[in-house]
């Protein structure tokens, strides 16, 4: 059977968690298994809704509601083993890859990471994953009985949901961890970067960080992430959280807008994922409208309050 | 206290990827190897709670004499000694198994290893290096104090950051944060001449068979020429995007 990690972020599915659900049912289909989704701690919405991303299984297991990589490994290795599962699916968040490593090792598993596609085989797992910072493209073949699937959130999509139900059973165990949570901070409103569909990202032509106001703006109208360049994050104009490139975060929207930005092999290789790439700046020969889709060239001081604009009046309409 | 700093060996960022002419590995011609990103910050740290707490930094590599150039980069750097593990790793559970024989071998009270290496972007190797110890784990660790045994460290979540506490012994996987840019140390001239006396010694293997490996490899297809749209005309890329790219 197909296990799928369904990772909650307060009491709530995250968006990656109906794209994980989606792949393992799809996984279970090509093989005849069943695609059984396991939630950890208080979940609000009925867990039995994951059916309607294909899992037929929910088994939700009680006594922990903070995450911590060894009591959520073992928790979900044990009932691996009890399922004699064959992959486990997990979406490759924050808490995702901090999990995959553990997980695959008390789950006997190999472990195949950053995956942008379904499996093209089963016996043995075949499957496409992204290397080299999105500069090459890797066929992985598992040499184990069972392997830890990482997904490239976003990669993939969740589908439409269906209105189907999942059988739910419930379980309460003990969870052993090694380290101890205290407190989170977490930015209230933002839309986490690797989940989020459509990113704003400006860089050093901003000139300072008093200049981010129309960048936030811009975001708010598109309920877009917001992000930066290296140099950005390394002056302090934004936060570490928000530098995407190779040594940051890599990210996979629907829709990249980068702005002041020249496209370095570093940038690029942790946007390069973005299905369109629209690039504002003012140099005809900045390198990042080689990687783009659509291209602006123009001072970003007087093209993104227009671009809001007009945003904002289509998307009134 | 010893430290071990877990180093991966890789191509520079600037590195134009290629791959052998029958797709099965990557093209190592040209390309210039560096010490992984993320663990150049693992290793600063390491040197800054060495001066801080006492005690010694080991680096390890699992590679063939290719990732030497490496590790005395990393002795230069302040690194007290290096050890080599001596093969040709094609998968991440079999790193974590190699490098889990080697702790277990040496004793250590830390592990720092990088979020992830920007070669095949795993970032499984710590996790798995922490389950075979049994040893807590954090990763994307953006700070880290310890006192004694106990180790406070900040964990970078999606959107946010946690406090975590552990005891030590313990692994962790950092990123850029852990110490800052401009605390990266690079090396100086006595640096490098004192890394040619440091120890650098290969080792054997334990055996750990690999769980994985790549049928091949090939480069994304090339992107199509940008279109440009007038700057006065910013309506045009507002229906573009909505009637062709259909992404609002
Ligand atoms: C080991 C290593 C790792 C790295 N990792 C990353 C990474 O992960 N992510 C990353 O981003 N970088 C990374 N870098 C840095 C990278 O090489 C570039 O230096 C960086 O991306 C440049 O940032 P930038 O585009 O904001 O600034 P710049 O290169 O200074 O570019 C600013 C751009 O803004 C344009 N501009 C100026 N004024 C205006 C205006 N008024 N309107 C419109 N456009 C304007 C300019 O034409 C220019 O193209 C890394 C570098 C190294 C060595
Ligand atoms: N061959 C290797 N030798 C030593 N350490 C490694 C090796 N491969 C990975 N690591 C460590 O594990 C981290 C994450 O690597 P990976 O899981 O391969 O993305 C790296 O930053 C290193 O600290």
């Amino acid at each position: 059977m197909v296990l799928i990690f369904a990772e909650t972020w307060n009491g709530h599915f995250k968006k990656s968690t109906f794209e994980a659900v989606r792949y393992g049912a799809q996984c279970a289909t090509s093989q005849g298994s069943k695609a059984v989704a396991i939630v950890v701690g208080p979940c609000a919405p009925p867990v039995e809704s994951l059916g309607a991303y294909g899992a037929t299984h929910v088994i939700h297991l009680h006594g922990s509601d903070r995450f911590e990589p060894f009591a959520f490994a073992a928790a979900i290795a044990a009932v691996a083993k009890e399922h004699d599962a064959t992959h486990i699916i997990v979406s490759g968040t924050a808490n995702g890859k901090a999990l995959a490593g553990v997980l695959a090792s008390k789950a006997s598993a190999s472990a195949i990471s950053n995956i942008t596609a379904l499996p093209t085989g089963f016996a043995p797992l075949t499957v496409q994953r992204s290397a080299f910072s999105s500069k090459g493209i890797e066929v992985c073949v598992s040499d184990a009985r069972c392997t830890v699937m990482v997904l490239v959130p976003n990669a993939l999509g969740a589908g439409a949901a269906g209105s189907d139900t999942a059988q739910v059973e419930d379980r309460h165990i003990s969870f052993e961890g090694k380290s101890h949570p205290g407190d989170a901070q977490v930015a209230s409103g933002s839309i986490p970067l690797p989940e989020a569909e459509r990113v704003i990202s400006a860089g050093r032509g901003m000139k300072g960080p008093e200049n981010w106001g129309m960048i936030e703006e811009l975001a708010t109208v598109l309920q877009a992430g917001t992000a930066c360049s290296k140099p950005v994050s390394d002056i302090g104009w934004r936060p570490h959280s928000e530098h995407v490139g190779q040594t940051g975060i890599q990210i996979n929207p629907q829709l990249y807008i980068a702005i002041g930005i020249s496209g370095a092999i570093q940038h690029l290789a942790g946007v390069s994922g973005s299905k369109t790439i629209v690039v504002i700046n003012n140099d005809p020969e900045a390198p990042f409208f080689k990687a783009a889709d659509y291209g602006i060239i123009g001072d970003a001081f007087d093209v993104v309050p227009r671009l809001t604009q007009a945003l904002k009046a289509y998307l009134s309409n | 206290m010893k430290i071990l700093v877990c180093i991966s060996h890789v191509p520079d960022t600037t590195a134009k990827i290629n791959f052998t002419s029958d797709s099965s590995a990557l093209d190592g011609n040209g390309i210039q190897f560096v010490i992984n990103p993320y663990d150049e910050f693992g290793l600063t740290k390491a040197l800054q709670l060495k001066e801080k707490h006492g005690g010694t930094v080991t680096v390890v590599t699992y590679g063939d004499t290719r990732v030497e150039q490496t590790l005395r980069k990393a002795l230069a750097i302040g690194a007290d000694d290096a050890v080599r593990l001596d093969g040709i790793p094609t998968d991440p559970m079999q790193v974590a198994g190699e490098l889990a024989a080697h702790v277990q071998s040496a004793g250590y009270d830390l592990v720092i290893c990088g979020q992830e290496s920007i070669d095949y972007n795993g970032g499984i190797v710590p996790g798995a290096l922490a389950a075979h110890l049994d040893w807590a784990f954090v990763n994307a660790c953006i700070g880290l104090t310890l006192e004694g045994q106990q180790a406070d460290c900040l964990r970078e979540m999606d959107g946010g950051k946690e406090a975590v506490k552990a005891t030590l012994p313990m692994v962790i996987a950092g990123k850029k944060g852990l110490v800052e840019e401009s605390e990266l140390r690079i090396p100086n001239m006595r640096g490098i001449m004192t890394a040619r006396t440091k120890p650098l010694i290969p080792q054997p293997l334990a055996g750990t068979t690999p769980a994985s490996h790549p049928a091949s490899f090939t480069k994304p297809a090339p992107k199509a020429a940008v279109q440009l749209i007038d700057s006065s005309n910013l309506e045009e890329l507002v229906r573009r995007l909505h009637e062709e790219a259909k992404v609002i």
